[in-house]
């Protein structure tokens, strides 16, 4: 688990620069795989089983937040805009890296009041003379995301894009666990633009037209000091099954498969109510006449910056919970 | 009384299943056939023949969730830290009763008291995370037997009549007003059968009406709702969205859709044909059914007609009954039009 995230969590991958993620993704995964598809939105679908029969739809989101370029100074500073939820107090001093490799380091331009100065008011500095020499190397509507770094403590990892390369990692475990015969048929979605708004998964859910939906994503935690969110979930006590986030209510039903799961097979859950936050559960659960959908939670701390920290006894629960619940009759 | 009798049950948005009972059991008495979804949207045909490739389809909806609550987790202490579900106010909550969960065990919202609040804390409106629901509890383990988080709060109000019974008060007013106008017209007879939607989940974004549209995929829709009315002291009369007993709200435009022009036109032309009042709603935001309804599939000619109602998303609303009879003759009359003359 811990090579896979890391591997995973060091690739490219801003919402709609997907490209590097999923050709890692699809290296992974292929070789455990009946089926292989590629949608028109980027969308990496791995299948296993009868498609004749009803499907689950498993979605994990392969994009990051990141920056994208809006204009080069004449001095060669880059000016930019958000891809995604970025907080601004994670910017200064923070390193970004474009796909190329090219990389550069956050300034501020000095404020004359203490307020929020707004992402108009930082520039990324790529260590060029000027703006001909920065256009050698990066462009206008250029994406780039956090410099990887991977660390490990114990038990727990920190790196950046854990939203949702954990996530991602989660359904590859359980891809590879799988045996051949399954109840029913099973997509694993590798999605596009979560980060911008469930994007890549509203055409993937009405094209596949599952029975049922679930989503992998990270959930913010209540046990730091003064969260910014009163929640239920702490890092290390397990996965999280979703009731509620801004972006669905869980089907009972779906809430109680991952219940009744995890306490036959004697994994540690938790459960989670969120106040802000969607993930793709929000988009497939409104496809076409309505899915049954959940969410199964990886409890993720600072999301949203380049030092997120997630529990690999929380990763490894989460993939065996759903490993035994796709063996499961629904 | 229907409409009271539905204001008394709970259903916040996603736990819809005692008013769903309640009205499939309204259906069931009327013998009107109905199917209930994934998402728990009420589907039913209207009384009337049904007539071969009838053009346009029509779809008559009111949604069945509330605003409330829904515990987020358990305090050492065994107070429950809670989030709203749908739009509400957090000043309005402070010392309401409210009940929790399926088993539906009493608490009432609790905050710090007056007297030891600051000369300043008190200057400010409370925010959600100064406010809790105390449900007696002497510990965490102890409140842990009785919920959990995920469990849903709804507010604990009895729909009660004032001025001689014109006006009625109760809880989620809106949209249960909505509701029992719809089930008033499934007890009449149609020269032509419509379908009648009774949707879940509006009050977190529209979402049971999405998949409801998709289904039914109508030409016509109309949407039956209660709507904001601000004719309060200290409002001036421009401002105030709409006025109580002043007649049914027809909507122009909202936060979510542009009410149809032939929709409009057809629903003025229905209310002065029966001399019924009705009134423009002086306001153009928030959101209804309609705005998902009119963006399904290829579009669906779209209007949302409203009973005007005060202190809408709070423990206590009130409606003028009379808005609420004439909102349900002016829909009536709109059905029997479209069915006659099409909408062209």
């Amino acid at each position: 688990m811990e090579a896979l995230l890391e591997k995973l969590t060091k690739t490219f991958g801003p919402a709609g620069s997907e490209e590097t993620i999923r050709a890692v993704i699809l290296e992974e995964t292929r070789p455990f795989a009946d089926d292989v598809m590629t949608d028109n939105l980027g969308n990496l679908v791995i299948s296993r089983g009868k498609m004749d029969q009803e499907t689950v739809l498993v979605a994990a989101h392969m994009d990051e937040i990141g920056i994208m370029v809006t204009y080069i100074e004449e001095k060669g500073f880059l000016r930019f805009t958000n891809v995604g939820g970025v907080r601004i107090e994670t910017l200064l001093g923070s390193r970004f890296v474009f796909r190329n490799g090219t990389t550069g380091v956050i300034g501020l331009e000095k404020q004359k009041e203490k307020k929020d100065p707004g992402f108009s008011a930082y520039y990324l500095d790529i260590g060029v003379r000027d703006a001909d020499e920065a256009k050698k190397q990066v462009q206008i509507g250029d994406t780039a995301c956090y410099e990887p770094s991977f660390g490990r403590q114990g038990r727990r990892v920190m790196a950046k894009a854990l939203d949702n390369r954990a996530g991602c990692a989660v359904l590859i475990e359980a891809l590879k666990a799988l045996p051949r015969s399954l109840p029913l048929g099973v997509h694993f979605a590798f999605t596009v633009q979560e980060e911008l708004g469930l994007r890549g998964a509203t055409p993937l859910a009405y094209r596949l037209n599952p029975a049922y939906g679930l989503a992998v994503d990270v959930t913010r935690v209540g046990d730091t000091p003064e969260p910014e969110y009163k929640m239920g979930v702490s890092l290390g006590q397990g996965p999280a099954v979703k009731v509620k986030d801004s972006s669905v209510i869980c089907h009972p039903a779906v809430v109680e498969k991952l219940k009744s799961t995890a306490e036959k097979q004697g994994i540690p859950y938790q459960i989670e109510v969120l106040e802000r936050g969607g993930t793709d559960a929000g988009a497939i659960h409104l496809s076409r006449e309505g899915v049954p959908s959940g969410v199964l939670s990886v409890p993720c701390r600072y999301i949203h910056s380049p030092g997120e920290m997630v529990d690999l006894d929380d990763m490894e629960n989460a993939a065996s919970l759903l490993q035994s619940l796709l063996q499961e009759p629904w | 009384m229907l409409i009271q009798e539905l204001s008394n049950l709970p259903g916040v948005s996603g736990d819809e299943g005692k008013v769903r009972e309640f009205i499939r059991g309204q259906l069931t008495q009327m013998g009107i056939q109905h199917h209930v979804d994934t998402m728990g949207n009420i589907y039913a045909r209207s009384r009337g023949p049904e007539k071969e490739g009838l053009d346009p389809g029509l779809m008559l909806s009111a949604h069945m969730d509330e605003v409330g609550l829904m515990v987020a987790c358990v305090e050492k202490s065994g107070h429950l830290r809670f989030y709203p579900v749908g739009g509400v106010n957090p000043w309005s909550l402070v010392s309401k009763p409210v009940k929790i969960g399926k088993e539906e065990v009493p608490g009432v919202i609790g905050a710090k008291a007056i007297h030891l609040q600051k000369a300043e804390e008190r200057k400010k409106a409370l925010e959600i995370e100064q406010l809790y629901i105390d449900i007696g509890a002497k510990n965490k383990e102890d409140a842990e037997k009785k919920v959990q988080p995920g469990d849903y709060a709804c507010f604990d109000t009895r729909s009660d009549t004032l001025a001689d019974g014109k006006i009625i008060t109760g809880k989620a007013l809106d949209n249960r007003a909505g509701c029992a106008a719809l089930l008033e017209l499934l007890r009449r007879d149609y020269p032509a059968s419509f379908t009648a939607v009774f949707t879940v989940q509006e009050e977190v974004g529209l979402r049971g009406a999405r998949v409801a549209a998709y289904r039914v995929n109508p030409q016509v829709a109309l949407v039956l709702e209660t709507t904001t009315a601000a004719d309060l002291l200290e409002v001036k009369e421009k401002d105030f969205a709409t006025t109580v007993g002043r007649g049914p709200a027809l909507t122009i435009r909202d936060g979510s859709v542009v009410t149809h022009p032939r929709v409009l036109e057809r629903l003025i032309e229905t209310a002065e044909k029966e001399a019924r009042p009705y009134q423009f709603r002086q306001f153009t935001g928030s959101f209804t059914d309609a705005g998902v309804i009119s963006l399904s599939r290829s579009g669906v000619k779209a209007g949302v007609i409203s009973t005007p109602c005060r202190y809408l998303h709070t423990a206590a609303s009130l409606l003028h009954r009379e808005d609420w009879e004439h909102l349900v003759e002016i829909a009536d009359g709109f059905v029997r039009s479209v069915h006659e003359k099409g909408l062209e």
